[in-house]
């Protein structure tokens, strides 16, 4: 691999950050000490990643590195280790596919294969539409709820092929199902519902995870 | 001190060591790739495990610190199992290509893969493969060698002072490359060949030119600056096929510059091998030792004395000035100058020499500059004053144009003015020179070659001595040369006696029409209209500018190819060596001298390279001791007149051709074109 195959090739000719964004800079920033400005630079990556249709092209890290006073290599260094960064463009719906051993053990295969036949794509390549893009990506974190799907910044848990073509289905239509569990669990209590401290019934913990399922953070 | 016991020794070491150096204090030996003992620690390569007493797991020996007590062992099977599984690791991804890898025979990977390498592998998938990245014209790369000890990026970024290389990518995709893959904008980029410890970084020039054990070693002095860095000239036969860094932790630790390292392609191109007269069709036409060395004579017997005047240029070795020097002693001339760029300096030693020798730059706590720029004229030094910089952010202050020097510097302005100020102590920069212990000034060619350089000088002596530069145990008073010639002509007094014109007064005598005869002991950078009237000889290796306007061609040997002393910028005696012959008929310089000397008639009382050693050492007894600073003692030099507003500029602007040999140089011309740095000084040549 060679940079040229792990960054977008057609660039920007230019980045800036919005104005809201360069606020938010300063308080990040701020909240290091002084001379340790470096500290900064993921949250920085995060931000022109956001503002840029999630992805960060050489500009905005040139841009990085001189507002944190790094040399522009530190930056490209970070921005490479992390699978987390896109450096390359990628769809309006970034797929990443937990497949370590509890999502894989928990039919993460199913899973990939739902996204390959709905639109023919592998690890790190986008739908032929533009708006789905595939990462295979190590553990999320969730191992619970196995397996995962995270679409941007929501994670769906408990897929199996049927519930990732409805997820896939309700993302195109532009309505996104709730994210959480599929199965609808709350958190990641037992799938009959809790079974410690199961006397104890909150009416504001029920409430709290309704409407957190009713919640849309897909965009 | 630490007690520790290694194997059985009980060892000493200072606080804040390694267990790395405890074991080498014991004598052992102990495998590393990653660690290097002039940059940062890393710990991510594990061949230098050891056991530990009480420890579950073998220890990274170089990221372990020493403490009081410790009980090591390297001999355990453990550790040998250790070793090995590390070295099986490296080797999965490693290459087999050492019969097609330039470092082969000089290999870390290779020796160590001897002593810890298993005799097959048990990796039967697929090894990964890296593309190559572009570095610049004098690094070649097989990245797929890489074995991510980061001891280049290191480099780069705590030496050199330019963090351009880096790890892109984790695990196995992990790449060493520069920024999108940019040209290594360094003056030591080159030293990453040496520090690579695999064949993954490789010399550009030299590729599979030559094999290691082929090469004919010789330890020798370079003469590209005025640092006198140390180096090993390796040649095969007649040519030199490369050079590399010699330690010497006084000088140059054990890095060099690019040009030191590169220019010697140079030396194969546009080399005088044999003498030239010039023809009445105003053409060189190649002649005989015989005719030549006629032709000199009747014009040396032409000439008046007084209109006979010589110039050393700036790789002469002393021996050949020394007996220059005695045969114009003997023709009854004393117009000799080896200042041939015009500075104001000479006369007492300490107002020309680099007083607090280079390693004293460790010790400094606060620089001013004036008229120099080190990255440029002396780019070795130039890293240990960044290595003092980082780690004590000492002020530094340029007086002169604003430059890059890998590191912070107070620019104060080009106004001369600025010294004035200073010396008047009422200048920003003055409080922080008063407020320094070791205060240190470095004075460049860019301030001394001005028409007002010796008041310069002379002001920056008084500055010296009103801010304590010049205090019991301490003289922070530096001259930075670019000539390596320079500071043995000026001991050695090549310059004009009592009365007698220096560079400049040549120029305008010549001008009159008063100068019969200028010869030019390889002296190249002199402006030669104002000699068009005089009859001028060149002595030299190159056909650069004094060969083309000479009358009389001399061909003598380039710095690979004679015996030679030089004295670097510290008074530092030095003695070079020969490594191949001279092309052709070109010959060693002061023989050419001997024999003009018999030609004319005018014996200068030596007839071989021994005698005239012994007859310099006599008039001068410093050059008898090899490899030492003569002690100076501090007295009163420079002048008092007012400066000028003319701005103070640098002395050179372009790193990679400074002389005949880098002028000549593809190399140095391709370094050139791919740092984009100013040509001005190569088209001049021209």
């Amino acid at each position: 691999m060679s940079i040229e195959s792990l960054i977008a090739s057609n660039q920007p000719k230019s980045f800036k950050f919005s104005r809201e964004n360069e606020a938010e800079i300063k308080r990040v920033i701020a909240k290091y000490p002084k001379g340790r400005q470096a500290s900064a630079v993921m949250p920085l990556l995060d931000l022109a990643q956001r503002q840029h249709d999630n992805w960060i092209p050489m500009k905005a890290i040139e841009l990085i590195a001189s507002k944190l006073d790094m040399a522009e290599i530190r930056v490209l260094e970070v921005a490479t280790f992390y699978t987390m960064f896109n450096l390359k463009p990628v769809g309006q719906f970034f797929l990443q596919a937990c497949t370590t051993t509890p999502c894989w053990l928990r039919g993460s295969d199913e899973m990939m294969r739902a996204i390959k036949d709905r639109y023919n794509i592998d690890s790190g390549e986008t739908s032929a539409c533009g708006r789905f893009s595939l990462l295979e990506v190590e553990c999320l974190g969730a191992c619970v709820n196995a397996p995962i799907l995270q679409v941007n910044d929501d994670f769906y848990e408990d897929l199996d092929y049927q519930t990732t073509i409805d997820l896939l289905e309700s993302l195109e239509a532009g309505v996104p199902l709730a994210a959480g569990s599929v199965l609808g669990r709350v958190g990641s209590e037992a799938i009959e519902g809790a079974t410690t401290l199961a006397s104890i019934k909150s009416k504001k913990a029920a409430a709290w995870a309704a409407k957190k399922r009713s919640s849309t953070n897909v965009k | 001190m630490l007690k520790l016991t290694v194997n059985d020794v009980e060892v000493e070491v200072e606080e804040g060591s390694t267990v790395l150096h405890a074991c080498e204090e014991a004598g052992v030996e102990i495998p590393r790739f990653c660690y290097h003992d002039r940059l940062s620690i890393a710990g991510n390569c594990r061949m230098c495990l050891v056991d530990m007493e009480r420890a579950p797991k073998p220890i990274a020996s170089c990221a372990m610190p020493a403490g009081d007590g410790m009980v090591i062992r390297t001999d355990t099977d453990r550790v040998r199992k250790a070793r090995e599984g590390v070295m099986e690791f490296l080797l999965i991804n490693h290459p087999l290509d050492c019969p097609i890898c330039d470092q082969g025979g000089e290999c870390d990977l290779q020796d160590q893969a001897m002593g810890y390498g298993l005799d097959g592998s048990r990796f039967s998938e697929n090894k990964r493969a890296v593309n190559n990245k572009y570095m610049g014209p004098l690094i070649s790369t097989v990245m797929t060698r890489c074995i991510h000890c980061t001891r280049c990026v290191r480099f780069a970024t705590e030496v050199a002072g330019v963090p351009e290389l880096g790890a892109i990518g984790r695990g196995e995709t992990m790449e060493i490359t520069t920024y999108l893959e940019k040209t290594l904008a360094s003056e030591l980029s080159a030293n990453v060949i040496d520090l690579c410890p695999v064949g993954a970084l490789t010399s550009r020039p030299y590729a599979f030119t030559a094999r290691p054990w082929e090469l004919n070693k010789v330890e020798s002095v370079d003469v590209m600056d005025a640092l006198g860095s140390n180096i090993r000239v390796d040649a095969r036969g007649a040519q030199v096929m490369r050079v590399l860094p010699r330690l010497n932790e006084d000088i140059n630790e054990e890095w060099i510059s690019d040009k030191t390292r590169y220019a010697i392609d140079g030396l194969r191109r546009q080399r005088l091998d044999t003498p030239f007269q010039r023809g009445r069709d105003g053409r060189l036409h190649p002649v005989s030792w015989d005719e030549a060395l006629k032709s000199l004579a009747t014009a040396l017997r032409k000439a008046k004395p007084k209109g006979i005047a010589a110039v050393a240029g700036d790789q002469a070795d002393v021996e050949s000035m020394f007996a220059l020097k005695s045969l114009m002693t003997r023709l009854g001339s004393s117009n000799i100058d080896c200042r041939q760029d015009g500075a104001k300096i000479g006369g007492k030693r300490a107002g020309y020499l680099f007083n607090s020798t280079i390693a004293g730059i460790d010790d400094a706590d606060a620089l001013l500059i004036i008229g120099s720029n080190p990255r440029i004229e002396a780019a070795v030094l130039n890293a240990r004053i960044r290595r003092n910089w980082l780690a004590s952010r000492m002020p530094i202050g340029v007086v002169g144009p604003k430059i890059d020097l890998t590191y912070d510097a107070d620019f104060l302005g080009e106004a001369p003015s600025n010294l004035d100020a200073i010396a008047d102590g009422n200048h920003k920069f003055a409080v922080k020179l008063k407020k320094a212990k070791r205060p240190m000034i470095i004075i460049g060619m860019g301030a001394m070659t001005r028409a007002d350089g010796a008041a310069i000088l002379g002001k920056a002596r008084r500055i010296a001595e009103a801010y304590g530069v010049i205090a019991n145990g301490w003289n922070g008073f530096n001259m930075l040369h670019t000539a390596a010639a320079r500071v043995g002509g000026l001991d050695i007094g090549f310059v004009p006696g009592r009365g007698a014109m220096d560079i400049a007064a040549m120029g305008k005598a010549a001008r009159a029409g008063k100068l019969d005869l200028l010869w030019l002991l390889g002296a190249d950078e002199i402006d030669f209209d104002a000699f068009s009237s005089s009859f001028i000889v060149y002595q030299g290796h190159h056909g650069d500018a004094g060969a083309h306007h000479a009358d009389l061609v001399l061909p003598g040997a380039a710095y690979t190819e004679k015996d030679g002393i030089y004295v670097n910028t510290e008074g530092r005696v030095q003695y070079a060596s020969r490594a191949a012959f001279p092309p052709g008929d070109a010959r060693e310089d002061w023989a050419i001298i001997r024999a003009v000397s018999g030609a004319v008639g005018k014996s200068i009382g030596f007839d071989n390279l021994a005698e005239l050693r012994d007859a310099l050492c006599a008039a001068h007894p410093h050059f008898a001791d090899v490899d030492q600073i003569a002690p100076t003692k501090w007295s009163s030099f420079g002048g008092r007149a007012k400066l000028s507003a003319e701005p103070v500029t640098y002395a050179l602007s372009n790193f990679y051709m400074t002389c005949a040999i880098s002028r000549a140089s593809e190399t140095m011309a391709e370094c050139v074109r791919a740092n984009g740095v100013d040509s001005s000084t190569a088209a001049a040549a021209e």
